[in-house]
């Protein structure tokens, strides 16, 4: 079955809906080419040297794509063997030292090779440009510097800590990261090098949006992954030179031993989490908006309703990256800082969650009476709601000063992290990948594996990371591999739904690659979306658009939908594996 | 917003291809030469950020210190600096009229200039080594209350960045000054001149807050 057989086809072909329907260009969108226009295909183009040199926004996106999966491979590997070691409580496969490496280095990862980059670079990359009617982003020659950057970054941020087996977590925290004899410096080098890649896709992005919108696409008209990557960029552009100066900094103190870091030389270890959580708190929400776009996105096409909260949805993410820069404290609750702080950082985190929970009261509003198709993508919007809102709400436990104490340094944070990280943004991103991927490579997905695929990662996910929840509430500590026996059958548990969790994902790569050679062509708009990119070719031509688009009208104008329709849904929605979802 | 005509290709040499129009181009340009700075200087941002935690923990090692530092070299730097912005300015004016002789000068200058703070930066660090006055644990001078090492860790680390800058913005001088001779600028086509005239002004104005935050504390 292809993914335009069962997604908007059956709607939109009813009476009063003349214009309506799969593979038609949106009405609102006038000089837009018509489905198979003759400009060659962006992929078209033969040769190695013709992709790594490639200016085109497009090709760009696609090789952040393989790049950033490939590192989520490995970070996800390592994830494994973290929890096949803990499968005992006496730590069986590997010794401290190792497990203390591992979880270094899946962190690091994690969050400086995959999460970070993950939307911007890849689904940003690819369609903010079309999404806006642009030939390209304002940039093109900074955009693929952006990623040469970025493997030059990754080689020797991954190379330090393998061959110096540095053990000190993601953070770097001092006093640790002076004192180990480990390659520290040559490690936080190479978050500085990637932290330019991350700044330059910002300020291509916020650029892109100012200057290069098609005539008629005003700032009201944008679809709302566009306002999402707009906030994350501002983001990006703000908080990244902070964690530079910070890294530059732990460099400078290691090679001269100045003191700032260190007590004993009158300096201040707790200055250094400061430092660093003032851009890492805000570094979340460059994980997170793009998700929230990519949701905002699924949402209305596969429900085929005008978006409930439009300018709601749009200012919150600016209000979230304003506030973001002001909660950094709720990281260091334990750390010493002053009552009055600490009472003040609880207080601001509280506030971050109301723009946040507006997006998600939004969303739902959408759903409400909306045609509901359970395409691949919608269940992955679905299961983000989920998965979204448990890591939000015990975010909030983590902000609360009384509850924290008791948490913090827990597998309860461990577990919070990824509802957001893992269940909100891999999970945006996945859906966003299938929503987009017959744009991207021209090529149908199979909608039955999309299915089963989905309901394995949701219910390995949740196997895997809520006995995480547990397991903090009960006191295990995040980063031992040695534990009291009353922990294992949380463990195991956990452990075994990352199995199910990685067969999951693994399902879902054979049958991407299976499409790219194997796949159904894909027709020019197998959503029945609304918005730019589904005017133009499948796949999009080198230039984007044959002719410069122009634009009279918002990016979710679908026709009203039928009252006696919602019924007719039924038979699907059986059919749709729902229980995955419950 | 734009209107177009893409089929034609009767546009300017330094037009790129996406973009409609010249307009277009530099705003863009500029916007981004605008975000560019504000990334600085929210990465000068956190140095003094540090410098104003250790000047609250320790003012009297800031008093002590800084007395180490020689206030006619800074200053005459920072009259170095602030010329040097004034032919930077001159100089975009110059391309904005289209002058490309006075254009070159007038660069050359800034150059030159920006190699005199280096000089004198230079002769200001080789007296600090020969004293002692390093930071960290390579500190030896005697007799300065309070923690001058990590005082002196603080000015290497601003001062030190800040040159980093110099350079940096003396090679991209170069590089339109290069690119002036050849010709490359015009009165229509000058936005890499007033880009990197710009960054120079920000490289001159995080010097004029580090003068008086490390040379002339109270
Ligand atoms: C409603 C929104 C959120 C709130 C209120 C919140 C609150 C918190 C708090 C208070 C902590 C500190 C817990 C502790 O160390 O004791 C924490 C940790 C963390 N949060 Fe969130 N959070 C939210 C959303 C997010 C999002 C969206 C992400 C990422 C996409 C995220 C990623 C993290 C990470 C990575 C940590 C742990 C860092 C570490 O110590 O290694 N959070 N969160
Ligand atoms: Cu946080």
């Amino acid at each position: 079955m292809s993914a335009s057989d069962n997604g908007a086809a059956p709607r939109g072909a009813g009476e009063g809906a003349p214009r309506g329907g799969r593979d038609q260009e949106p009405d609102p969108v006038a000089g837009a080419d018509a489905p198979g226009a003759t400009e060659g295909s962006y992929l078209s183009h033969r040769g190695v040297l013709s992709w790594i040199f490639t200016k085109d926004h497009k090709r760009i996106g696609l090789m952040y794509l393989v790049a950033v999966l490939g590192f989520f491979f490995v970070g996800g590997v390592l994830a494994l063997a973290v929890l096949l070691e803990l499968l005992s409580s006496a730590g069986r496969f590997f010794s401290s030292d190792t497990y203390n490496k591992l979880f270094t280095l899946h962190g690091a990862v994690m969050i400086f090779l995959f999460i970070i980059p993950l939307v911007p670079a890849t689904l940003g990359n690819f369609f903010l440009p079309l999404m806006i009617g642009a030939k390209d982003v304002a940039f093109p020659k900074m955009n693929l510097a952006s990623f040469h950057i970025y493997v030059v970054g990754a080689a020797i941020l991954l190379y330090s800590i393998i061959a110096s087996a540095m053990d000190t977590g993601w953070t770097f925290y001092t006093p640790y990261s002076t004192q180990t004899s480990t390659a520290v410096i040559s490690a936080t080098f190479g978050v500085f090098i990637l932290g330019f890649s991350s700044v330059f896709t910002g300020l291509n992005f916020i650029v892109t949006v100012h200057k290069m919108r098609a005539p008629g696409m005003t700032w009201n008209r944008m679809p709302l992954f566009v306002w999402a990557i707009y906030a994350t960029a501002v983001i990006q552009v703000l908080a990244t030179p902070i964690l530079a100066i910070t890294l530059l900094l732990l460099i400078f103190e290691r090679l001269f031993e100045v003191g700032i870091f260190n007590p004993a030389m009158g300096g201040d270890p707790v200055l250094y989490q400061h430092f660093f959580w003032f851009y890492s708190h805000p570094a979340v929400y460059i994980m997170i908006l793009p998700g929230f776009g990519i949701i905002s996105e699924l949402i209305t096409t596969h429900s085929r309703k005008r978006i409930f909260g439009y300018g709601a949805i749009a200012l919150s993410s600016v209000a979230i990256a304003v506030i973001s820069f002001l909660v950094w404290g709720h990281h260091m609750f334990v750390s010493g800082q002053s009552e009055l702080a600490a009472m003040v950082f609880s207080f601001l985190t509280f506030a971050v969650a109301v723009p946040t929970a507006i997006k998600v009261f939004s969303w739902v509003a959408t759903l409400y009476r909306g045609s509901i198709a359970f395409t691949t993508p919608m269940l992955y919007a679905l299961a983000f709601l989920f998965l979204f809102t448990i890591g939000g709400l015990t975010g909030l436990f983590l902000g609360t000063l009384s509850v924290d104490v008791h948490l913090t340094d827990t597998y309860f944070v461990v577990a919070h992290f990824h509802y957001v990280m893992m269940g909100g943004t891999f999970i945006a991103f996945l859906g966003g990948l299938h929503h987009w991927w017959p744009k991207m490579t021209g090529k149908s997905y199979s909608e039955k594996w999309g299915k089963i695929a989905c309901a394995l990662v949701f219910i390995g996910f949740n196997v895997t990371f809520f006995s995480q929840f547990l397991l903090g509430t009960h006191g295990m500590p995040r980063r031992y591999h040695h534990y009291l026996p009353r922990f294992q059958t949380l463990h195991v548990l956990s452990t075994v739904g990352s199995q199910i969790l990685a067969l999951g994902l693994v399902i879902i790569l054979v049958y991407l690659l299976h499409s790219l050679f194997r796949g159904a062509r894909a027709g020019v708009n197998p959503w029945g979306g609304k918005s730019l990119e589904w005017a133009t070719a499948t796949p999009p031509g080198t230039h984007n658009f044959a002719s410069q688009p122009t634009v009279s009208a918002g990016p979710y104008e679908f026709e009203e939908i039928d009252e006696r329709e919602g019924e007719e849904k039924d038979e699907e929605k059986d059919e749709a594996e729902k229980g995955g979802e419950r | 917003m734009i209107t177009q005509a893409t089929e034609e290709h009767g546009h300017p040499a330094h037009l790129e291809h996406h973009f409609s129009t010249p307009e277009q181009q530099k705003s863009a340009a500029k916007l981004g030469m605008w975000i560019f700075l504000a990334t600085e200087i929210l990465f000068f941002g956190g140095l003094f950020m540090a410098y104003g935690a250790f000047r609250y923990f320790y003012p009297g090692t800031f008093v002590a210190a800084h007395a180490y530092l020689s206030i006619p070299l800074g200053g005459l730097n920072t009259m170095i600096l602030i010329t040097s912005s004034l032919t930077m300015a001159l100089a975009v004016r110059a391309a904005q009229l289209g002058d490309r002789k006075l254009l070159v000068r007038l660069l050359g200058l800034t150059l030159l200039l920006a190699s005199g703070f280096l000089v004198v930066k230079g002769f200001e660090y080789s007296h600090k080594l020969h004293e002692g006055l390093l930071p960290g644990k390579y500190f030896s001078a005697k007799g300065i209350a309070g923690l001058p090492h990590i005082f002196f860790g603080i000015y290497f680390a601003m001062t030190g960045l800040h040159g980093v800058h110099v350079v940096a913005g003396m090679i991209v001088i170069s590089w339109v000054l290069i690119r002036a001779r050849q010709g490359r600028y015009s009165a229509e086509y000058y936005t890499p001149v007033e880009n990197v005239g710009l960054y120079w002004h920000l490289v001159d104005l995080i010097w004029i807050f580090l003068f008086p935050l490390l040379y002339l504390v109270k």
